[in-house]
């Protein structure tokens, strides 16, 4: 790949600016920002909105949007976290394992509507937002859970980490789902660029009708992509309620937005048929630094908001400039 | 209602049937609403019927309707509007900040009173209008497909707000508490704005120039540019009626709660969404009347409060509610489905 | 010549109108059929029979003597045939190499993705047509000849035993058919059975071993190509002989011309046009895809304005710099992409006529006065014979002729002085067509300057009073009617790919 198309790709951009913010912040603020805590600490608010990422990019790339998954995964944490207390079972694996089957179940019913009925993807999932979330708050419970006080080991897993390292004063450690996240970042990659499921993804948001003549199973492509979205949800809404030591119902919705523009910044693209698993990470890694360190240069935090905003307008403005410039290269060069 | 969509049905179209919508999504919808507002009557025979309940309703469902409307327009041109809420918040800190500046002392004279009213709504819709007009120039100029326009610009509205504001609530010493809580003979002022709005819409989608190119434009940009219409200047016009429409909403939602935050009523995005959809407006542009926004304003508002008065023994009532808005909006989705289905094979098996 | 694949009576409706009725066809191996027939007589529905994306509502496909149970495109992929649709079915966000592979990927049942081996196939692909494309490049970059190859070598890497072509040469230059006749011939020679599927009969005649020809959904004729002519498959593919008398027109002596265009350019589209344009006068531009025919029209009417150059109106220099301009100086455009560009599908007939017209149809207020309105539409529909009960129908119900009746309408309805014509009559059914012909000869005796833009040397002879030839952006000759015939017109057309 020559320079010229490396410039031309956002997660390139989105690396550079990601490098000149983290340079500036250090510059500024040597001290507070490289530090193995605040990395640490970078790192940790990844974990959660990145596998949200994930499953939003897989949607994203096919031609849709999604906004429930964060109902379903507030459902999911709640529900297994019920499960697990009725049932005094207080196992770290069994709640993973109950998330995941929750998130795949409710992200296969979004499945059911837009694989069969064919119905818009925004608006499909607009309903089960609000028809999970109104479910959950109504039928199973509205009280927060406090991890602590009802589990042990599901309580204990928010100190659970990967790597502790001893520093002057206390110790700094990285928590283990991080490792999930990668993990579940590696398999994301995998399916999208290895497999033919995969690219049955990009062939749908590339040209839907081209897709089903090649012979792509365009309902059962779908099914999949909405259920392994919720069974990504899943997972999250346990990871969120692990180290966040509480499943509070009213958590979590309303982070969907923030999450679409995440991998927008990433490069993918809302009318579908682009985007990749280390543009989302990137997204993610520099919507996180933006918010958890603008201060450290100085920048009260209530400016976070609007820088996010002015980045997340330059993020798809560059994009649309850039296909409005080539338009009229063609007419020229026809 | 019918001569909303026209200009162009024949003359001898124009008979006493076109005043009922002869758009059967919008018999349904009318339907469902009448079924609901009989089925909670029957429940709560005393309280749902009443005045002071039907009055309540009027006030609440006043300043969605109001947002509902913007987002129905830009829906109709294709595009959406995402940052309404936004918008809004941003028109009441606006306005409660040129109120506080202006009356914060309980003994302001009623002249400055007078005119800092005056300069709190100009200012806010003056901000209305600039977040439109911001919005319409990235769709329309910068072409960024007006979903992450919008995206962008919600976040960056707030994010001005709360700059502005620093997180806290802005109050509006109780000055427009009048606009927000007053009423005009038996019918509460929001609601008259939010009727006025409704028809006022309507009336410049049905007969006017710019109407009409925006529903050409909706149905096919390619060729409505081919037809002569000016797309750019529909999108500008568009965005800024929706800032303005938000603005309005915003004021209301000042004077009714006497307080400005930024981060107010964050649900109001996907639910005006919601609406638009309930209310028969195609999200892919083009399709859909105002009329049906307002039924479906008016229908899922009963709903709403009926299922209030009925699960009152029962905390969960709001919950509840949210969970029938999803409910109705996937059932209303299935029936159209389903009967435009049987449409499309009544009109194969004909021939 | 062993039997490949037999269609049986095949039928197929849509919304209750029949769009094969019961439709016979044997492909042979090695043998080269081509499928001619008007839009709309039911060739591409044929197709996507015959690939699985339309499954047929009676009759039976029976390949190699076995009738098959089930028949979607993975079974027709299974079976070796490929189509090669107009518009390639390529996947604009992958690379030239997936969009190779991925057929034989997903024909061979494979679930996980091998670079290194796409890549192999993708090379394969392209050496056995013999192009050299940069394997790495995204599809959406490249140009439409580009594409085409693509679309082919993909075709031939499947092992294919039928390849359907439908409409292949419609995006290509002169020089471009040659190459893919060669690579058709090619493929015939190694036993492969082709469907060409084409318009334009004189390709037809050059490649086909046996013509079949399709009228309103059935089969009306099926020879040898060695025994028919192209007025008889003209004849089958309408129905009738056409007889159609020229337009004689001369410019009264002194006349300012209406229209006058000198030195106008738009570098890469065209260079240096002059030409003039009388009242009443209609002037047919042809030339080949990418002769700068279409761009000249679009430039005229402010879509992609020239960047040089002047244009006069009744001698008065004129600047179009929008579409808008180009209405204000009442000229209209009917575009060439009619069901895209020219018509609203879903919306009223209504409304559609009166698109470009509702400014001067407001009241004193500026409100829309509907009584003005309803009078226009009435006076159009009236006027140009638009067949239809009721106005407020989608013009989605329509049948071809009127559509192009309405998108003439909504012009006509704005008075221009000019109107630009960009494939008149494409996709319109035959009866339609010459009735259309007759519209714009009487509208040019009314006093209006019309361009007519085509390469249907029939309807150019039928239509025009003076023809003009582009070639690669620039004005090859100019002629009237009487100084050519349509043998002689066909022949320099050809002659300009050379």
């Amino acid at each position: 790949m020559n320079w010229r198309a490396l410039f031309a790709r956002q997660e390139f951009i989105i690396l550079l600016v990601l490098i000149a913010l983290c340079a500036v912040i250090a510059i500024i603020n040597p001290t507070a920002f490289l530090s193995v805590q605040n990395l640490f600490r970078i790192l940790r608010a990844c974990i959660v909105i990145g596998i949200f990422a994930l499953g939003t990019l897989m949607v994203l790339i096919s031609g849709g949007i999604d906004v429930s998954f964060p109902a379903i995964a507030i459902t999911a944490l709640y529900i297994s976290t019920r499960i697990i207390v009725d049932t005094g079972i207080d196992s770290v694996p069994l709640a993973f394992l109950l998330g995941a089957l929750i998130g795949l179940g409710l992200g296969l019913i979004n499945g059911v509507f837009i694989g069969i009925f064919r119905l818009p993807t925004l608006i499909v999932t607009l309903g089960t937002l609000n028809l999970f979330r109104g479910a959950l708050l109504f039928f199973v419970g509205s009280e927060r859970i406090r991890l602590s006080e009802v589990t042990t080991n599901l309580a204990d897993a928010s100190r659970l980490n990967l790597i502790t390292v001893p520093l002057a004063r206390g110790e700094a450690s990285l928590h283990f789902t991080f490792a999930l996240l990668i993990a579940l970042a590696l398999l994301v990659w995998f399916i999208l660029s290895r497999t033919m499921l995969g690219r049955a993804i990009y062939a749908i948001g590339g040209d839907r009708e081209a897709a089903e003549r090649a012979g792509f199973n365009i309902v059962r492509t779908q099914f999949f992509i909405y259920g392994f979205v919720g069974l990504l949800a899943g997972i999250g809404g346990i990871v969120f309620g692990i180290l966040s030591r509480e499943a509070d119902p009213f958590s979590i919705v309303g982070t969907e937005l923030d999450v679409i523009a995440a991998v927008v910044l990433g490069g993918a693209l809302i009318t579908g048929g682009r985007g990749t698993v280390i543009g989302t990470l990137l997204g993610v890694l520099l919507i996180t630094v933006i918010s958890s360190n603008l201060v450290l240069l100085g920048i009260p935090t209530e400016w976070q908001r609007f820088v996010i905003g002015v980045l997340i307008i330059i993020g798809v403005g560059i994009p649309a400039l850039q296909a409005l410039r080539k338009r009229r290269l063609r007419v020229q060069t026809a | 209602m019918a001569t909303m969509q026209t200009p162009p049905t024949s003359p001898q179209k124009l008979r006493l049937d076109s005043l009922i919508p002869r758009d059967s999504s919008l018999i349904r919808l009318l339907v469902i609403t009448v079924v609901i507002f009989i089925a909670f009557s029957l429940a709560k025979p005393e309280t749902f019927p009443s005045g002071t309940n039907l009055e309540a309703m009027a006030r609440q469902m006043s300043e969605i309707g109001i947002l509902a409307i913007a987002v129905a327009l830009t829906m109709l041109s294709g595009g959406i509007d995402l940052s309404i809420n936004a918008t809004a918040n941003l028109t009441a800190v606006t306005a409660a900040t040129v109120l506080t500046a202006m009356t914060a002392s309980p003994d302001t004279d009623p002249g400055t009173v007078g005119l800092a009213i005056v300069l709190a709504i100009l200012a806010g819709v003056a901000v209305g209008l600039l977040c439109g007009l911001v919005n319409g120039f990235l769709v329309a100029y910068a072409k960024i497909p007006p979903i992450l326009a919008t995206l962008g610009t919600m976040t960056l509205f707030t994010g001005i707000g709360t700059v502005v504001t620093k997180g806290a609530a802005v109050f509006g010493q109780a000055r427009l508490s009048e606009l927000g809580n007053g009423e005009i003979g038996p019918v509460p002022i929001p609601l008259v704005i939010f009727l006025l709005a409704a028809v006022v819409i309507s009336f410049i989608l049905s007969r006017t120039k710019y109407g009409f190119d925006l529903y050409m434009m909706g149905t096919n940009p390619q060729a409505a540019r081919f037809s002569g219409i000016n797309n750019r200047s529909v999108l500008l016009r568009t965005y800024l009626l929706s800032g303005m429409l938000s603005a309005i909403a915003g004021i209301i939602i000042l004077g009714r709660i006497d307080a400005a935050r930024i981060d107010f009523g964050e649900s109001y995005v996907l639910l005006a969404i919601m609406i638009c959809v309930l209310g028969g407006i195609d999200p892919s542009g083009g399709f859909g009347r105002m009329a049906g926004v307002v039924l479906a304003v008016v229908a899922l508002q009963l709903l709403s409060t009926g299922l209030n008065q009925v699960l009152f023994e029962n905390s969960g009532a709001n919950f509840f509610r949210q969970f029938a808005w999803g409910a109705t909006l996937l059932l209303v989705l299935m029936l159209n489905y389903f009967s435009q289905r049987q449409r499309q094979r009544r009109a194969s098996s004909e021939k | 010549m062993a039997e490949l694949l037999r269609l049986e009576q095949i039928v197929k409706s849509f919304a209750g109108v029949q769009a094969l009725k019961g439709v016979d066809l044997t492909l042979n191996q090695g043998e080269i059929t081509c499928l001619v027939g008007e839009n709309g007589c039911g060739k591409s529905t044929l197709i996507k029979i015959i690939s699985g994306f339309y499954q047929a509502d009676h009759g039976r496909i029976v390949v190699t003597g076995q009738p098959v149970a089930q028949w979607h495109p993975i079974e027709a992929i299974r079976a070796g045939i490929q189509v090669i649709y107009q518009d390639f079915s390529l996947f604009p966000n992958l690379s030239v190499a997936e969009n190779l592979a991925l057929n034989s990927q997903l024909s061979a049942r494979k679930r996980f993705v091998n670079w290194r081996e796409i890549r192999g196939i993708a090379q394969e692909a392209l050496s056995r047509t013999e192009v050299d494309l940069p394997l790495d490049a995204l599809v959406s970059d490249l140009g439409v000849a580009d594409k085409q190859l693509i679309a082919i070598s993909r075709a031939i890497l499947q092992d294919a035993r039928l390849v359907v072509m439908d409409e292949p040469t419609t995006a290509l230059t002169e020089k471009e058919v040659r190459a893919l006749f060669k690579v058709v011939r090619n493929l015939q020679a190694k036993g492969i059975a082709i469907l060409f599927v084409s318009h334009k009969l004189n390709e037809v005649l050059e490649i086909a071993e046996r013509v079949v020809v399709m009228r309103n959904g059935e089969k009306v004729l099926e020879t040898p190509a060695t025994q028919v002519d192209a007025r008889q498959i003209g004849v089958a593919m309408t129905g009738r002989e056409i007889a159609e008398s020229t337009y004689d027109f001369t410019p009264p002596e002194g006349e300012t011309p209406l229209l006058e265009v000198n030195q106008l350019s738009l570098p890469g589209a065209f260079e240096d046009i002059h030409f003039k344009l009388h009242r009443g006068e209609i002037l047919g531009i042809t030339g080949l895809l990418g002769s700068g025919r279409t761009e000249l029209a679009k430039a005229l009417f402010g879509e992609t304005p020239a960047q040089r150059g002047t244009i006069k109106l009744n001698g008065q220099p004129v600047s179009i710099r929008s579409i808008q301009d180009a209405i204000y100086h009442r000229i209209g455009y009917v575009p060439e992409d009619r069901l895209t560009e020219g018509l609203f599908l879903q919306r009223s007939i209504g409304s559609n006529i009166v698109t470009s017209t509702l400014k001067a149809l407001l009241n004193r207020v500026g409100f829309v006065d509907s009584d003005r309105v309803n009078q226009q539409i009435r006076d159009w529909v009236t006027g140009l014979h638009i067949k239809t009960q009721d106005v407020s129908l989608p013009v989605r119900s329509l049948s071809g002729g009127n559509q192009q009746r309405i998108v003439l309408s909504k012009w006509l309805a704005a008075n221009p002085e000019i109107l630009i014509l960009n494939g008149p009559t494409v996709g319109v059914d035959v009866g339609s067509k010459d009735e259309l012909h007759q519209i714009i000869k009487d509208l040019a005796r009314k006093g209006i300057g019309i361009i007519v833009i085509s390469d249907d040397i029939p309807e150019l002879m039928a239509t025009c009073n003076r023809v003009m030839l582009m070639r690669r952006g620039r004005i090859d000759e100019q002629m009237t009617i009487r100084q050519t015939n349509e043998h002689d017109l066909s022949a320099k057309l050809r002659q300009l790919a050379v």
